[in-house]
């Protein structure tokens, strides 16, 4: 390598610099003719496709293993059996009355458990004496699995809808408290005091401030909320249900109707959908102000 | 004041004396401090504060950091407690911070008349006061949407919709670009004029304290090191001589020793 001439530069030494002459190895990130336009007409089916193919590929293998008999009917029905099944259920009338009732249940429990979560979220988060009154025994009983409660609240709460309710209620408590309490205690306390320095009193500053500041932490509390409600919904019916999606499980359990059963899993599984999809567009119409929902 | 005549050590050790005699004894006190003490673990970052600031009294606080600059603004805030000494402020007061410090979840106008009752009223005086900032078409968008020059005009907007007697400006332009700066000092310049409030700024920028203040406090060791009105016309010019002077001797306060340092310390 032969040794350069010092290029006339207002650096102190050429190193670094490459030679003269030579080119860089230069990279073309310019856009080519044609290209971005084609990618967003057919990429959106594309993605779709793809998407849509492992699921579609295993209901062909389900529906051909149950047809070409690898599968007992009794060990796992083909879809067409449980469409049969749900077209069974809806023609007695059974969907039809399950699906309110094990709803109600859910929302009853949520709202009550919702209820309590956010007032003692909010009173942990707001006030020194309700974090020191309710955070420690909170965290500790939100470390029991509330499935493990469902003896113990047989014997308090009978096994009618008390025992159902309350369930659900316990188990949707604490995603309620716990996002309400980091929420509000989340709140920048610069805000805050810049509320004090333009007069605001400690009741303004909680509902003007804090809590408005803190909706989105709250929401997915009670999304987390919704999605627990579900779960005990689940676990609670299956304690002697007379109505409900849990009574046509065990009525289906007892007959030994695989069919069945996979289809109230299924309804389980779209009730869960459907929550999911009411929060989030109780999400969007609570907080326009953040723009990665509104685009969302 | 013509001071432009004499050399420009002299000019400020003049200007110094000037103190004395306010130039405007008829304003009413908004801040009167006699001895004031803040004192953390062992240090005493303030230790004997006097300071008297009038009505249309515009004065820059300048120090190195950790002198007590923004200690002191807080404690003329209320949002500090001083630990010994007198504090008398204005009870009309507000502050605009180094961040906006805009509640997201509020609309525009709803942050500039936080304190307020939010109704028609209240609503047309935070109108009003945002029209004065040239913001008069972003009254109902989030805040959020605003760039921070805007946002930061927002919570200028909302210092002024109380009417305050003392306006308390804590860095307000150290997070904006240089061009939105100047702007900024413009508009504040010209709300100052229109509303007259004492205002009291703390800064880093000797610049700016000059180009903006009738009278300049430089802070250190706990106490006032240097006060000095400002001998210079409205509207002043980074290239005057006198300008320079008084950059070089608030530098050399300041402890920066080559005045080719810049306004920037």
């Amino acid at each position: 390598m032969t040794v350069q001439q010092p290029a006339p530069t207002f650096l102190a030494s050429g190193a670094g610099q490459p030679p003269r002459g030579v080119t860089l190895d230069l990279v073309d990130l310019s856009p080519r003719a044609g290209q971005t336009p084609a990618r967003s007409r057919f990429g959106k089916t594309a993605r779709f496709a793809s998407r849509a193919l492992v699921p579609a590929l295993l209901l062909a293998v389900w529906q051909a293993s149950s047809n070409l008999g690898f599968v007992a009917p009794e060990v796992l029905s083909s879809p067409g059996e449980i469409i049969a099944a749900y077209a069974e259920l809806i023609r007695t009338g059974e969907l039809q009355a399950a699906i309110p009732t094990s709803l109600a249940r859910a929302l009853t429990g949520l709202a009550l458990g919702a209820t309590v979560g956010l007032v003692l979220g909010l009173f942990a988060g707001l006030w020194r004496v309700g974090e020191e009154l309710f955070d420690a025994p909170l965290q500790m009983l939100r470390t029991i699995p509330f499935i493990a409660m469902i003896p113990l609240f047989i014997i308090w709460f009978g096994i009618g809808e008390q025992a159902k309710i309350a369930l659900i209620l316990g188990a949707t408590i604490f995603p309620v408290y716990l996002n309400t309490y980091s929420g509000v205690r989340g709140v920048d306390q610069k805000l805050i005091e810049a509320a004090r320095v333009f007069g605001l009193s400690h009741g303004r500053i909680a509902t003007r401030v804090i809590i408005p500041t803190a909706l989105p932490s709250i929401l997915v509390g009670l999304r987390f909320a919704a999605g627990v409600s579900l779960l005990a919904l689940v676990a609670a019916e299956q304690i002697n249900a007379r109505s409900g999606i849990g009574f046509i499980l065990i009525n289906a359990n007892q007959n030994q109707r695989t069919d069945i059963i996979i289809a109230g899993i299924i309804v389980y599984a779209l009730l869960g959908i459907a929550i999911d999809l009411v929060m989030r567009v109780v999400e969007r119409l609570a907080l326009p102000w953040r723009p990665s929902l509104v685009l969302a | 004041m013509s001071l432009h005549s004499s050399s420009p050590t002299e000019a400020v050790a003049l200007a110094g004396l000037d103190l004395a005699a306010p130039k405007t004894p008829a304003q009413p006190v908004a801040v009167r401090l006699e001895g004031v003490r803040r004192v953390f673990g062992s240090r005493a970052v303030l230790d004997g504060i006097d300071l008297e600031v009038r009505r249309g009294e515009f004065v820059s606080l300048l120090g190195p950091s950790g002198t007590g600059k923004t200690t002191l603004l807080r404690i003329l805030a209320g949002l500090d407690r001083a630990d010994g000494g007198r504090v008398e402020v204005a009870s009309a007061r507000s502050v605009v911070f180094q961040e906006p410090r805009l509640v997201p979840a509020k609309r525009v106008w709803q942050n500039v008349v936080l304190g307020h009752v939010q109704n028609r009223v209240t609503r047309r005086l935070a109108t009003a006061a945002l029209e004065e900032v040239g913001l008069g078409r972003h009254v109902d968008v989030w805040p959020k949407t605003l760039s921070g020059g805007e946002a930061q005009r927002v919570a200028l907007a909302r210092a002024l919709a109380g009417e305050p007697n003392l306006l308390l400006l804590d860095e307000p332009f150290a997070a904006l670009d240089a061009l939105t700066r100047i702007r900024m000092h413009d508009l504040v310049a010209q709300l100052w004029r229109r509303h007259l409030p004492a205002v009291v700024l703390v800064t880093h920028d000797v610049d700016e304290a000059i180009l903006m203040s009738d009278r300049v406090i430089v802070l250190s060791g706990g106490g006032i090191r240097f006060d000095a009105r400002v001998p210079l016309e409205r509207p002043r010019k980074r290239g005057d001589a006198g300008f320079a002077a008084l950059r070089a001797r608030l530098l050399a306060e300041l402890g920066v020793a080559s005045p080719e340092a810049g306004g920037h310390a």
